[in-house]
């Protein structure tokens, strides 16, 4: 995969068919420190000790572990690769996987496109909050699915058409105004 | 974060009505798109988009996109099942965004599923190598 935000989409896609009801994914890009950091915290129903050493070992993925995603086996490699670190913590409420990448590494892979990523699992599972958390040396920028489902209410969900046209428009303006230099504190 | 809570608002009151539309409508067309580790690797975020994208598009109220996890057919994958009401499900493989502007102008508004995008065809082919 070339994009990181491909792997953030199949991270929670593990998220999702545990069950999580909220997914919260924070990138944070630390220039001084040169570190590029992804995390994807949920609340599902978590992964047990002896199947997290296996599914990141690439080379064993039979059909059983598929199940828990070949994900996280292609990141930790990637961590591997861009001279980062990895974890997997599912030790309490559900799971946080981390991945923190050197962020001037030539092999690490440009985010892509983040706004894509989260459309499609907005669309695709409306009935999950995702809070997404973008911080960079010139701002922040959050923005949480559970603040749109206040106001449009119970019985109008997230991947309508029209809402999710509303969706794509805030996370472009939101995104834009981060990289453009403006500091957006929520 | 939302500048205009008005907007919102808005939007709530159009959706109410398409809501309410899709469900005279009765049950409607069900996209089921794989997004295993396997079918984002191989492109089904684009072809998922494209999707919800016609949909817009063309306005069609009673169709809805999901997603799924492993199908099982990795070396077919991008793979979306289409589900209409009393009728067989059809499975196309190695999808495409261009792919899926012919699948929803043809299966999808007109219902005549789009064979030569379809498990079945892949298939035969194989077979006759
Ligand atoms: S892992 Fe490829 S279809 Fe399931």
């Amino acid at each position: 995969m070339n994009e990181l935000s491909l792997y953030i989409l199949d991270l929670v896609q593990n998220s999702i068919e545990a069950g999580a009801t909220i997914v919260k994914i924070e990138i944070i890009e630390d220039l001084v420190n040169d570190k590029f950091s992804i995390s994807v915290k949920d609340n599902g129903k978590g992964i047990p000790k002896d199947v997290i050493t296996k599914v990141t070992d690439p080379f064993y993925t039979t059909r059983k572990t598929r199940k828990v995603g070949l994900g996280l086996a292609l990141a930790s490699q990637l961590a591997k690769d861009c001279n980062g670190k990895f974890s997997v913590d599912s030790s309490g409420k559900g799971t946080e996987v981390k991945i923190e990448l050197q962020n001037s590494h030539i092999d690490r892979p440009p985010l892509g496109n983040i706004i894509d990523t989260l459309l499609t699992l907005i669309a695709t599972a409306p009935q999950v909050d995702f809070v997404y958390i973008h911080k960079t040396d010139k701002g922040v920028f959050a923005f949480d699915t559970k603040k749109l489902k206040d106001i449009l209410g119970e019985d109008v969900p997230l991947n309508l058409p029209s809402v999710l046209e509303f969706i794509k428009r805030e996370l472009s303006d939101g995104l834009s105004n981060l990289f453009g230099g403006a500091n957006i504190n929520d | 974060m939302i500048k205009s809570i008005q907007e919102l608002e808005q939007i709530r009151k159009k959706a109410l009505e398409e809501l309410e539309f899709r469900k005279q409508q009765g049950e409607g067309i069900r996209v089921v798109v794989g997004m295993a580790t396997c079918g984002i690797a191989a492109g089904a975020r684009p072809v998922m988009l494209k999707f919800v994208e016609e949909i817009q598009k063309r306005n069609l109220q009673n169709v809805t996109v999901v997603q799924t996890g492993c199908i099982g057919l990795c070396k077919y994958e991008p793979i979306v099942e289409v589900y209409e009401p009393n009728k067989e499900k059809v499975t196309y493989v190695k999808m495409t965004p261009e792919k899926v502007s012919r699948v929803v102008a043809e299966h999808i508004v007109n219902g005549k599923p789009v064979y030569e995008y379809t498990i079945g065809y892949e298939e035969a082919k194989e077979a006759n190598k």
